[in-house]
């Protein structure tokens, strides 16, 4: 059987959330009341029969460090493949390289001494519930070089506007790869390649002084590799702003979208923790919310996503709001619009309302 | 050499919890929303630094096995964590452990192998969050042969329990089965820990003794007794709760709801650990009510639930009501059902329109698939 290596490359994602990414790099942000973003492309992977993982992480990245560990979480504490995490230690005077190609050149031992002959690419700001079985399949019976997953957005919003857009032929062979903001097919940054292909094009890149592999190696080669289109359908989430953060969380709140999300191909695995079941007490009013295990819930809680751990006190009110781990919420709070951090102390009778556009962001361990 | 190790007596039928144990030992029923019975035992063990653990095993093992696996919750997939020992056969012979001393004593050359100075002897169907180290310092300090956790029940129900009759530096001096007339109150936990070297010499003599039904309680305790060994109580006063009636698993289980109880699942410095599930947060939607209850993840509510324990990935639609009811793992409720004082098993789906509703002081009702199958077929047509 073929297989495929995971690469998640995190060097240019953006770090714009402010606050929340102060002190972690976006794979690391919470998502979803209990999840990491990069949970759901390792989930994604190892669920597609992918058990050998690397990441390529250039900073903030001691979170994401303590949040992977020796990835058995994701079943990738093997004996023979498993999770490589490949921050930017090297040192060969000789090395001209740059961008992310500095990564697949100090790497290449982890390329070579891999069995499998081909590479799943991916960063950590595509969130789905996708099994790559498919795609893989489709790459192998194209005979492709490279195979994009794209996915086709219903409502264009700003998040989507630094993607790249996908143009193919009938056959699905892609001909354009373009920034045209009227094109809703949308390429998710995931994309299969033959791995001997990719050692190739990553030479070639240097040799011509290049600093991004995707742009300089796939999308200035349509001409010379056969490059596939892969239509990735079903729920999908593009996050790359605070906005586009507070949306996208929000908008599990819809049955359906929780239900594709997280019960969709497979379930999405992250870091265990020993939390026990919600508590509700006895005035606790809670609607139309996710909440994750360690909660102890005693107010009012609508429209908000509560992760793990969080205490909402007698007569809080905590509306249209995302509350991150361990946050406690005094008696008679009211917060609206808001994304607290993690280990966020609001005192009593504290009010913090911001807008429904613009949510208003606590920092990490503040106490209000 | 290890200084104590435990072994954990999980072999129970527990025949009075009826369906429950049907296909499953009782240590390994579900309870609390999220845990097994045995979880609390686990737990202490490790909150303790009881980091070598031998668990007996003996009735329908299967699920049991499956949830100790090599005990990575409880942090004792070590080289000497947890081992399961179930009844075997060898050149000598065997057979099924007989009773609680006598599954000790099959294995007595698993005890050995560590050689233990202390061996604490422990029981998976029990509900309390309990420091092993303290009671081993109290057994050290009083140079015991054996020391067994008492706590203080009601003088009405001591009757009901193994008392202990101890002098006031609490050496013990009289064990007294279920007394008629109860001198004391200290009813035994059936905890305990014994020196290893001592008790050896007990289980060898105990195995030959044609008479004695090689239990703990009935055999080896009075025996110790009889030859006035040092026997101390150990006194315990926190929460502890023996599951073993229908009655007292649905009673243990309301207890966590209660805000003053001192058993506490989300205590920071001693967590009750189990397998995590990988399932999202619980989706409670716009048309639920939900107060005075336990929710589990993967959940989904659209009624109304009260005073309940729901396990993990459970679903209740539109205006159905949970009231002091316990709702196992996967469990279906359609619509407009009714469940009061109701306890369903695993994976059962009750079909919209369903009430089964059962009175305050009356028995809680056990319900699976197969027992719902048989109240819904109507007798006499009498169904629509």
């Amino acid at each position: 059987m073929k297989k495929m290596v995971g690469l998640i490359n995190l060097d240019h994602e953006y770090h714009v959330f402010n606050e929340l990414t102060y002190f972690r790099n976006s794979a690391s942000l919470p998502f979803g009341g209990r999840y990491r973003m990069i949970d759901f492309t390792l989930s994604n992977m190892v669920n597609s029969n992918i058990n050998e993982v690397a990441i390529f992480a250039r900073n903030k990245y001691r979170s994401l460090l303590d949040h992977l560990g020796t990835g058995e979480n994701w079943d990738l504490d093997r004996r023979n493949g498993g999770l490589f995490i490949l921050p930017p230690d090297w040192n060969d005077p000789s090395d001209k390289s740059q961008g992310d190609l500095r990564f697949f050149h100090n790497n290449r031992d982890y390329f070579h001494r891999s069995q499998s002959e081909y590479v799943l690419i991916s960063g950590s700001q595509f969130i789905s519930n996708s099994d790559y079985k498919d795609a893989f399949t489709y790459h192998l019976e194209q005979e492709a070089d490279v195979t994009l997953i794209t996915t086709n957005v219903k409502e264009l919003y700003p998040e989507h506007y630094p993607y790249f857009r996908v143009e193919a032929d009938q056959n699905g062979r892609v001909t354009e790869i373009t920034n045209d903001q009227h094109n809703s097919e949308l390429f998710t940054g995931v994309y299969i390649i033959n791995k001997n292909l990719l050692m190739r094009l990553v030479d070639e890149c240097i040799a011509y002084d290049k600093d991004n592999f995707f742009i300089c190696g796939v999308k200035n080669k349509l001409d010379d590799l056969k490059i596939q289109r892969y239509e990735h359908s079903g729920y999908s989430a593009f996050i790359n702003s605070i906005e586009s953060f507070f949306r996208q969380n929000m908008n599990l709140l819809d049955a359906k979208h929780y239900h594709d999300l997280f019960f969709g191909n497979h379930l999405i695995r992250t870091k265990v923790s020993s939390n026990p079941p919600v508590k509700y007490r006895k005035n606790s009013d809670v609607e139309h919310s996710l909440l994750a295990n360690g909660c102890v819930v005693d107010g009012r809680v609508e429209g908000s996503i509560l992760f793990r751990g969080v205490a909402v006190h007698t007569g809080a009110t905590v509306k249209n709001s995302i509350i991150m781990q361990r946050c406690t919420i005094e008696e008679g709070v009211h917060l609206e619009n808001v994304i607290l951090d993690k280990d966020v102390h609001v005192s009593k009778g504290q009010k913090i309302i911001g807008s429904k556009e613009k949510p208003y962001v606590v920092a990490k361990r503040q106490v209000i | 050499m290890k200084e104590c190790i435990g072994m954990l007596l999980a072999g129970g039928e527990g025949k009075r919890l009826g369906e429950l144990t049907h296909h499953l030992a009782k240590p390994a029923v579900p309870f609390g929303g999220k845990y097994r019975i045995i979880d609390f035992t686990l737990s202490n063990c490790t909150n303790s630094g009881i980091s070598t653990l031998g668990v007996l095993t003996q009735y329908s093992p299967l699920e049991l096995n499956k949830h100790i696996g090599n005990g990575k919750p409880w942090d004792m997939d070590k080289q000497s964590g947890v081992t399961v020992l179930s009844p075997y056969t060898a050149k000598t012979g065997g057979d099924w452990y007989s009773g609680t001393a006598d599954a000790i004593y099959q294995n007595m050359h698993f005890i050995n192998q560590f050689d233990p100075e202390y061996v604490l002897v422990i029981s998976g169907d029990h509900i309390y969050q309990m420091d092993y180290q303290k009671m081993l310092e109290q057994h050290k300090k009083t140079n015991a042969d054996a020391t067994i956790s008492v706590i203080e029940v009601p003088w009405d129900d001591a009757s009901r329990f193994g008392i202990l009759n101890v002098s006031d530096n609490l050496r013990i001096y009289e064990f007294e089965e279920k007394p008629k007339n109860p001198q004391s109150n200290l009813a035994s936990m059936g905890i305990y820990i014994f020196k290893w070297s001592k008790l050896k010499a007990y289980l060898l003599e105990d195995a030959h003794n044609k008479a004695s039904r090689h239990d703990f309680g009935k055999d080896i305790i009075p025996a110790m007794l009889d030859d006035t060994q040092r026997l101390f109580a150990y006194r315990f006063d926190g929460y502890w709760k023996d599951v073993g009636t229908i009655r007292s698993y649905w009673e243990a289980n309301m207890d966590l709801l209660d805000e003053n109880l001192s058993l506490k699942s989300n205590h920071k410095e001693w967590r009750i650990y189990t397998h995590d599930s990988n399932l999202p947060p619980q989706y409670v939607s716009q048309t639920a009510t939900v107060s005075n209850s336990l929710i589990n993840s993967g959940c989904l509510i659209h009624g109304n639930i009260e005073n309940s324990i729901l396990f993990r990935n459970v679903h209740v639609e539109q205006a159905s009501t949970v009231r002091q009811s316990i709702i196992h793992p996967g469990v279906r409720i359609g619509e407009n059902c009714k469940l009061n004082r109701v306890i369903v098993m695993e994976n059962t789906v009750i079909p919209k329109g369903t009430a089964i509703e059962v009175d305050e002081f009356q028995e809680p009702f056990v319900i699976n698939q197969e027992i719902l199958g048989g109240m819904l077929t109507p007798a006499g047509g009498e169904s629509k």
